[in-house]
C-alpha cells in the first residue's frame, strides 16, 4: 500500500497517543455519532433492509467465486465500447502503467476522483517522482493534501480536523497549490466550501487528464459507476479528453440490475442518505464532438492482494466491502483511537482485516490489527454486506499467533507465528492443560483463596496494562465448586458460604 | 427437567455468589439444579485470541460433561455464545480442515440446549416476574455477546421492571461496548480503558447506585473501572438481583 504508511508503529502503540489526544477525541466522537445516528435512521426506514443486505452479499460471493469469468468478460465490454484495459498485479505495476498512460499524453497535471484504490497504491507519489502534479478534488480529500497529511476516515478522510482546523490549512495552503484562499476567511462551513470550489474551479478547467476509482464496474455493458456526492467528481469524469479509472478486480457486478441493491444499501449506510447526490456512470468513450466525456478511456484493473485473499475460505468475505464506512463510524476502538492509529488508508474494523490481508501479517502493524477490537460485534451488524469482521479477526489472530495455510503471491505457504507470541502461545497451552483436569483448576483456586490476603491490588509487569487503570477484584474465601460440594447444593450447613466475603 | 448450570471458569473462581444466587433463582422457581463438577472452561478466551486448536479439547470436555442434561443454563452471554455460535463453527473449520465430521458432531448436541440465564427464564420457564425484591435503583448494560450475539433483547429489562423495589435508570449508549473484549483489556490497554471510563461515566449519569449486567468479566472490567474511579457505583450481577427477596436481600 501507500508508502506514506511504512514502518507505523503497532496499533496500541499508535492508539496510546491519539487516546490522550483530547482535540481528536472530541472531533471523532462528534463526527461518528452524528452519523451513526443518521445511519440508523436511514435504514430504519427500509422494511426490506434485511433482504437488500443479504441480496448484496449474495451478490457478491457470486461475482466473487466467478471472478475469472466477469473480469474477462468485463474486459470485452469496455474494449468493444472504445476503452483499453489494463491489468497490475501489484501497486507498483499500477503506478508504472499509469505513469506511463500520463507522459504520454504530454500532460504534467491530474485532477483526481476521490478513490480509495490510489490511495492504496500510492499512487500520487508515484506521480509526483515523476514530475505529475495529482490535484486531489474531493473537499475532505484536499484538506488532507493541502495538510501534507494523512487519510483517517474511508469516506470522510479528514474526519479528524475540525473548523477552525481546516481554515487555518486553507488559510496557510492553497497559494502553494494554485488560487489562494480568500482573505479574511473564516471558518464557517459555507465560506470553506466557496473557497475550496474557487480554487479547485481552476483545476478542472485545465486539466487534460482525469483519475478516478470506481465504486462498482458492471461486466455485461463495461460501465463504470462513481458515486459521490459533490460533483467535483463528475466534473473530472467529463471535462478532461483522457480518463483513468484505477479499480480493483473485487469492485464487479455481473449486471445492470446488480445496481439497485447496491445503490439503495451504499448512501443509507455511509452518509446517510436515501440517495446519493451524483451518480455518474460512463460506458468506454464518446466519439462525438459535442458529447461530454472523455475521448481516451483506460481502465487499470489491480489485483494487489485480492487473489490472495480471494484464496482464503475464511477471510474472502472481507472482498464484498463497497466501502460504505459504516462498520468505522459504529466502532468504539476507532472512536477513540482514531483512523491514523490502524496505519493503513483503509482504517477502522474493516481496516483490521483488509490490510492484514492484501498486505500480509510479516509488519508489526498488521500482526496487530486483527487484535485491535473488542469483538462486540457492532461493525458486522451495520455492515451492508453482512461481512462477519469479528469471525475474520479471529481468524487472522489465529494466523497470527499460531501460523499456518496462507497464499502469497499466489503461491500457497505455510506461515510461521509471529514473533512476540512465544510467551503467549505456552501460557495458552498452560491454561488449556490446567482447565482439562478439574482438579488442577481447583488446585489453583485453593491456592488464590486461601492467599487471597497476599493478593495485591496492582500487578507488576504484563499485568500492568489491566491495572493500570482498573482495580483488581478480590478473591473469594472459596471457590463456587468448594461451596457446592461443601453444602451438598447449598441444601445443607445452610448453603452458608465459609469465611468471611 | 435436569438442568446443569454451567457456571464458567470465571464464575467459579471469582464470582461464587453469582453462581450461589443462580442455585437460589433456579430453586425458587421449580428448577432442579445440578453442578457437574466435570466442568471448567468453554475455550472463549483461547479462541477468541487465536488459539481454536487449544479451545477444540475444551469443547470437547463441555460437551462430554453436559451432553445428557436436558438444559445447560449459564449466566454469561459471552460464554453462551460461545458454545451457541462458535462451537458449530470449529465443527465447520474441522470439516473444512479435512478432519472429517467428529468435533462436529461430538458438540451437536450441546448447542440447541445451551441458554443464558435470562434467556431460560423467559423462554423456557416463561416467566418474567420471578419474585424478587431489590430496593435499589439500577441501570443495565446490555453486554455485547449477549446482546448482539445470543440476541437477548429485552429479555433481562423485562426481568427488572418485574423486580419489586427496584427503580430502573435508562443507561445512555447502552450498545455501546465497555471495553473489555478479553485479551484486548491488555493488549489495548489504553483504549480499553478509555472505553470503560466512558461506560463507567455513562452509567454515573443515571444517577442509578447499582449497574447491573449479565456477564461478570465485563463487570470485572467496569467495576475496577469504577473504584478506581471512585464512583460509589457498584457492579451487580442480573442474577444476584433476580435471587434477592425481602426474606432474603442479596447484593
Amino acid at each position: 500500500m501507500s508508502g506514506t504508511f511504512v514502518g507505523m508503529p503497532a496499533f496500541p502503540k499508535a492508539a496510546h497517543e491519539a487516546v490522550h489526544n483530547t482535540t481528536l477525541r472530541g472531533n471523532l466522537r462528534h463526527a461518528t455519532h452524528t452519523i451513526r445516528g443518521k445511519r440508523a435512521k436511514a435504514v430504519m426506514e427500509m422494511s426490506d433492509w434485511a433482504e437488500l443486505r443479504d441480496a448484496g452479499k449474495r451478490i457478491k460471493d457470486h461475482t466473487l467465486r466467478h471472478l475469472d469469468r466477469y473480469l474477462v468478460q468485463l474486459e470485452e465490454s469496455v474494449t468493444a465500447a472504445g476503452g483499453t484495459v489494463h491489468w497490475a498485479a501489484d501497486a507498483d505495476e499500477a503506478n508504472r502503467i499509469v505513469t506511463y498512460l500520463v507522459k504520454a499524453t504530454g500532460e504534467s497535471e491530474v485532477v483526481k476522483v476521490k478513490s480509495m484504490a490510489t490511495q492504496e497504491i500510492g499512487l500520487n507519489e508515484a506521480l509526483e517522482a515523476e514530475d505529475i502534479h495529482a490535484y486531489e478534488t474531493d473537499l475532505a480529500e484536499l484538506i488532507v493534501q493541502l495538510g501534507k497529511d494523512r487519510p483517517s476516515h474511508i469516506l470522510v478522510p479528514a474526519i479528524h480536523r475540525n473548523r477552525g482546523e481546516i481554515r487555518d490549512i486553507f488559510a496557510r495552503e492553497m497559494s502553494e497549490w494554485g488560487r489562494p484562499a480568500p482573505e479574511g476567511l473564516t471558518d464557517s462551513p459555507a465560506e470553506l466550501a466557496e473557497a475550496a470550489r474557487l480554487h479547485l474551479r481552476e483545476k478542472f478547467l485545465r486539466a487534460k487528464v482525469g483519475v478516478s476509482g470506481a465504486n462498482f464496474m458492471v461486466a455485461d455493458t463495461g460501465t463504470l459507476v462513481v458515486v459521490e456526492s459533490e460533483g467535483n467528481g463528475r466534473m473530472c469524469l467529463t471535462l478532461p479528453e483522457t480518463l483513468i479509472s484505477v479499480v480493483g478486480i473485487e469492485k464487479i457486478v455481473p449486471t445492470w440490475q446488480d445496481l439497485e441493491v447496491f445503490l439503495q444499501t451504499l448512501p443509507r449506510s455511509s452518509t446517510a442518505e436515501r440517495m446519493n447526490p451524483y451518480t455518474s456512470t460512463w460506458t468506454g468513450t464518446t466519439d462525438s464532438e459535442t458529447a461530454d466525456g472523455p475521448s481516451t478511456f483506460h481502465l487499470v484493473l489491480i489485483d494487489n492482494g485480492r487473489t490472495d485473499t480471494l484464496a482464503d475460505e475464511v477471510g474472502r468475505q472481507a472482498l464484498r466491502c463497497i466501502r460504505c464506512s459504516a462498520c468505522l463510524n459504529v466502532c468504539p476502538v476507532y472512536e477513540r483511537a482514531g483512523g491514523h492509529a490502524y496505519g493503513s488508508v483503509y482504517p477502522g474494523p474493516i481496516g483490521a482485516i483488509l490490510s492484514p490481508q492484501l498486505r500480509g501479517t510479516a509488519s508489526e502493524i498488521d500482526a496487530s490489527l486483527p487484535y485491535a477490537s473488542s469483538l462486540c460485534g457492532a461493525c458486522y451488524e451495520v455492515c451492508p454486506v453482512a461481512i462477519d469482521i469479528p469471525e475474520v479477526l479471529v481468524h487472522l489472530r489465529e494466523r497470527v499467533a499460531q501460523g499456518g495455510p496462507a497464499t502469497e503471491k499466489g503461491n500457497k505457504v505455510v506461515l510461521k507465528p509471529a514473533k512476540g507470541h512465544a510467551a503467549e502461545r505456552a501460557a495458552m497451552r498452560a491454561a488449556r492443560w490446567a482447565l482439562s483436569h478439574p482438579g488442577a483448576l481447583r488446585t489453583g483456586q485453593r491456592l488464590a483463596s486461601r492467599t487471597r490476603r497476599l493478593h495485591p491490588r496492582t500487578l507488576p509487569g504484563p499485568g500492568k496494562a489491566w491495572s493500570a487503570s482498573r482495580d483488581l477484584p478480590a478473591v473469594p474465601a472459596e471457590p463456587f465448586r468448594d461451596w457446592w460440594q461443601r453444602t451438598n447444593g447449598g441444601r445443607t450447613n445452610g448453603g452458608k458460604q465459609e469465611g468471611t466475603k | 427437567m435436569r438442568v446443569a448450570l454451567f457456571l464458567t471458569c470465571v464464575n467459579d473462581t471469582l464470582y461464587p455468589d453469582t453462581g450461589r444466587a443462580v442455585v437460589k433463582l433456579l430453586t425458587r422457581l421449580g428448577v432442579d439444579v445440578d453442578f457437574p463438577m466435570g466442568q471448567t472452561c468453554c475455550g472463549q478466551a483461547h479462541y477468541n485470541t487465536g488459539y481454536r486448536h487449544e479451545a477444540e479439547p475444551l469443547a470437547r470436555q463441555f460437551s462430554d460433561v453436559f451432553r445428557e442434561y436436558e438444559a445447560i443454563v449459564t449466566p454469561s452471554g459471552s460464554c453462551g455464545a460461545m458454545v451457541r455460535e462458535l462451537y458449530p463453527r470449529m465443527g465447520e473449520r474441522a470439516r473444512a480442515e479435512g478432519r472429517g465430521d467428529t468435533l462436529a458432531r461430538t458438540l451437536a448436541p450441546v448447542v440447541p440446549k445451551t441458554y443464558e440465564l435470562t434467556e431460560f427464564l423467559v423462554d423456557v420457564l416463561g416467566v418474567t416476574d420471578v419474585g424478587a425484591y431489590y430496593p435499589h435503583t439500577v441501570t443495565y448494560h446490555p453486554t455485547c455477546h449477549g446482546l448482539r450475539g445470543l440476541g437477548l433483547g429485552e429479555r433481562p429489562r423485562r426481568l427488572l421492571q418485574a423486580v419489586k423495589g427496584l427503580e430502573l435508570r435508562e443507561l445512555p449508549g447502552a450498545d455501546e461496548c465497555c471495553g473489555f473484549g478479553g485479551t484486548f483489556a491488555v493488549k489495548n490497554s489504553d483504549v480499553s480503558a478509555a472505553m470503560g471510563a466512558d461506560k463507567v461515566r455513562n452509567a454515573e449519569s443515571t444517577g442509578a447506585d447499582v449497574l447491573c449486567a449479565a456477564d461478570n468479566s465485563c463487570l470485572m472490567h467496569i467495576g475496577g473501572t469504577m473504584t478506581r474511579l471512585r464512583t460509589g457505583m457498584r457492579p451487580v450481577h442480573i442474577a444476584e438481583i433476580l435471587a434477592s427477596t425481602e426474606e432474603e436481600p442479596l447484593g
